[in-house]
């Protein structure tokens, strides 16, 4: 077990080197640079200045090896669109907007897409059973930006109910520091996928644990429904459940530049975008370094999680 | 005399009695068809613009049923177009992701070793990231237009492919057909071709028809932020990304493309699924 999480470990310290290598180096291949004069040129001194002020001045590798050994020490740099903040803050400002979106995303598509996986599984076949599974098509194959859309059509321009978009500070909230109307909308949109997601998987492996012998066992007993449907089918349904649903929560918590675009949240993803547009490297490095440990950080715990759920499952053994 | 019944004349069967599927085929069907007839279908060039009718709402001119867009091109003319770079770079994409995924995952499942090593490495880093993040990576530093947007696509969807046939392989080379095909002395080619790439061919093909649609999901999603295909170029994406300037008032930019998107998008995985069924019965998903 320590082994393997060892061995997990250090895989994701291989392909962190690797995404910062590749990302690094992608960055320096183009042409120019982030201080490339628009209309009013610079003088070259002041700019030799500033290359020389972030360390542009000095050849890539060597550039890279400072950013990394910075890094190491938790020293991200300062990013260039907005140089009074250095990295590490401007990505804990932004990521704290974008993370309580996820949470409240996680948390909605979570709670009902599992109560309506199981009530489709339990009346498999019904009318509900096939609203369920239609909506549940619906959700994965929209893009997010067209529900938002509709959203916005509907319930901002159509109905005038809420905000089309925005992001309001606490002391203007519908309810003061509790709610805020301007969640709702990219809430909704962002949760209609991954609850649909969640949805079809509840469904599909509670299908299959109803089917199970020990199911038939615990009716023969005559135990009553819904201490079969929560303590046999729900418990072991959740363990294909894990592995299918616990790589959405990074994607989640990271946010969705689509919906941070559509309704003008000043998000993480939004920083994702104007980085790679004006080729502000420290943010670009430190951004794709996060959210590559997060996914590996995601992969690790689901398989812990695996092991937590199922006592048959031993890793370490031969993988997959 | 009784017919012969094959694999593919049962998932023929199968398929065209599965009403969903069926009503998804439609759906592709008519994608296809606007994106092939685009030039006769649709009544303007996608580029002529006419700046003396600029946003007009939709059933109002009959010379532009479908209003007009912010620099006065026919909409309906727009959206036909939007067919054709969708398809195009749906198709595209899967034959760059193809023909890197075969022969990559082939090589690392047959032979395994070194070559196995090398190719699940790198799998592991690609999967390390979510492919569309990596796509707008790339594009910013490459820059948009189709072509790249169609190359950037295919370097990010070959992963699954390649993960797919690798996994193929490496069930298939260990069965007992194969043994006997090696034993009565079968060339290594003529076990890879004849007899282990066929035996892949049913989730690969599955796998092509959840590929299409969610290039074309890409796609729309880049050139909704404005990184994707280039004007004049029509993209639906694009249309819903420079929607949200006008679509206040006028709510016909932004709807038209979205329909449009979910529609196809629909279709797609209703026949995706229906493949999938027929194919593969005893998969219950």
């Amino acid at each position: 077990m320590a082994r393997y999480l060892l061995g997990r470990v250090l895989s994701l310290i291989f392909v962190l080197f690797v995404v910062s290598v590749i990302t690094f180096a992608l960055m320096h291949t183009v042409p120019g640079g982030p201080f490339d004069e628009g209309k009013q040129r610079l003088p070259d001194a002041a700019k030799a200045n500033i290359m020389r002020k972030y360390g542009l001045d000095q050849p890539v590798w060597k550039q890279y090896l400072n950013y990394m050994w910075n890094a190491l020490h938790f020293d991200f740099g300062i990013p260039y669109q907005v140089p009074t903040e250095t990295v590490a803050s401007l990505i804990a400002k932004t990521w704290s907007i974008t993370f309580q979106v996820g949470l409240m995303t996680v948390t909605l598509a979570f709670s009902l897409g599992i109560t309506f996986g199981m009530i489709a599984a339990y009346r498999r076949g019904s009318w509900v059973d096939t609203g369920v599974t239609f909506f549940a098509t619906l959700g994965t194959t929209l893009p997010n930006f067209v529900v938002a859309l509709w959203l916005i059509l509907g319930f901002a321009y159509g109905l005038k109910l809420l905000p089309s978009g925005g992001w309001s500070e606490p002391e203007n909230w519908l309810i003061p520091g509790v709610f805020s109307k301007d969640w709702i909308l990219p809430v909704l949109a962002y949760a209609l996928a991954p609850m649909a997601l969640v949805a079809r998987y509840t469904r599909a492996s509670m299908v299959d644990a109803l089917q199970s012998d020990y199911v038939r066992t615990a009716r023969a007993k005559g135990l009553r429904d819904r201490t079969i449907m929560v303590r046999h089918v729900l418990k072991n349904a959740a363990i294909p459940m894990v592995t299918a649903l616990g790589p959405i929560i990074p994607d989640l918590i990271t946010g969705s530049i689509f919906i941070e675009a559509v309704f003008r949240i000043p998000g993480l993803g939004k920083y994702f975008v104007t980085s790679t547009f004006n080729r502000d490297y420290p943010m670009i490095m430190a951004l794709m370094l996060l959210i590559a440990m997060l996914w590996g950080i995601t992969y690790i715990l689901t398989d812990l999680a695996y092991v937590a759920l199922d006592p048959r499952v031993r890793l370490g053994g031969k993988m997959r | 005399m009784r017919k012969p019944r094959t694999l593919w004349s049962d998932a023929l069967r199968r398929f065209v009695h599965n009403r969903l599927a069926m009503g998804g085929l439609v759906l592709v069907v008519f994608f296809i068809f606007l994106a092939l007839f685009a030039d006769v279908l649709a009544p303007y060039r996608y580029d002529k613009a006419d700046f003396s009718k600029v946003l007009q709402f939709p059933f109002v001119d009959p010379q532009h049923p479908l209003g007009t867009d912010e620099v006065g091109r026919d909409f309906l003319s727009r959206l036909i177009y939007g067919a054709r770079t969708s398809l195009t770079v749906g198709l595209a994409v899967q034959l760059i992701a193809f023909s890197i995924g075969i022969p990559l995952g082939a090589a690392a499942g047959y032979r395994g070793g070194v070559v196995d090593f090398v190719v699940t490495r790198i799998i592991d880093v690609m999967t390390a990231f979510p492919g569309l993040l990596f796509a707008i990576f790339l594009i910013t530093v490459w820059g948009g237009g189709l072509e790249k947007v169609i190359l950037v696509l295919g370097m990010t969807s070959w992963i699954g492919v390649t993960r797919l046939t690798r996994a193929q392989f490496l069930t298939l080379r260990e069965k007992e057909f194969v043994g006997a095909a090696r034993a009565i002395g079968a060339t290594e080619r003529r076990i890879i071709f004849r007899h282990i790439l066929p035996n892949a061919l049913t989730p690969l093909l599955v796998a092509l028809s959840f590929g299409i649609p969610a290039a074309i999901f890409a796609e729309a999603s880049l050139s909704f932020l404005g990184i994707g295909v280039n004007d004049p170029l029509p993209s639906w994406g694009k249309m819903v990304g420079v929607s949200s300037a006008y679509i206040r008032v006028y709510w016909h930019v932004g709807l038209f493309p979205t329909i449009l998107i979910a529609l196809t998008m629909l279709g797609f995985s209703f026949v995706g699924d229906g493949v999938r069924d027929a194919l593969d019965p005893q998969l219950n998903l």
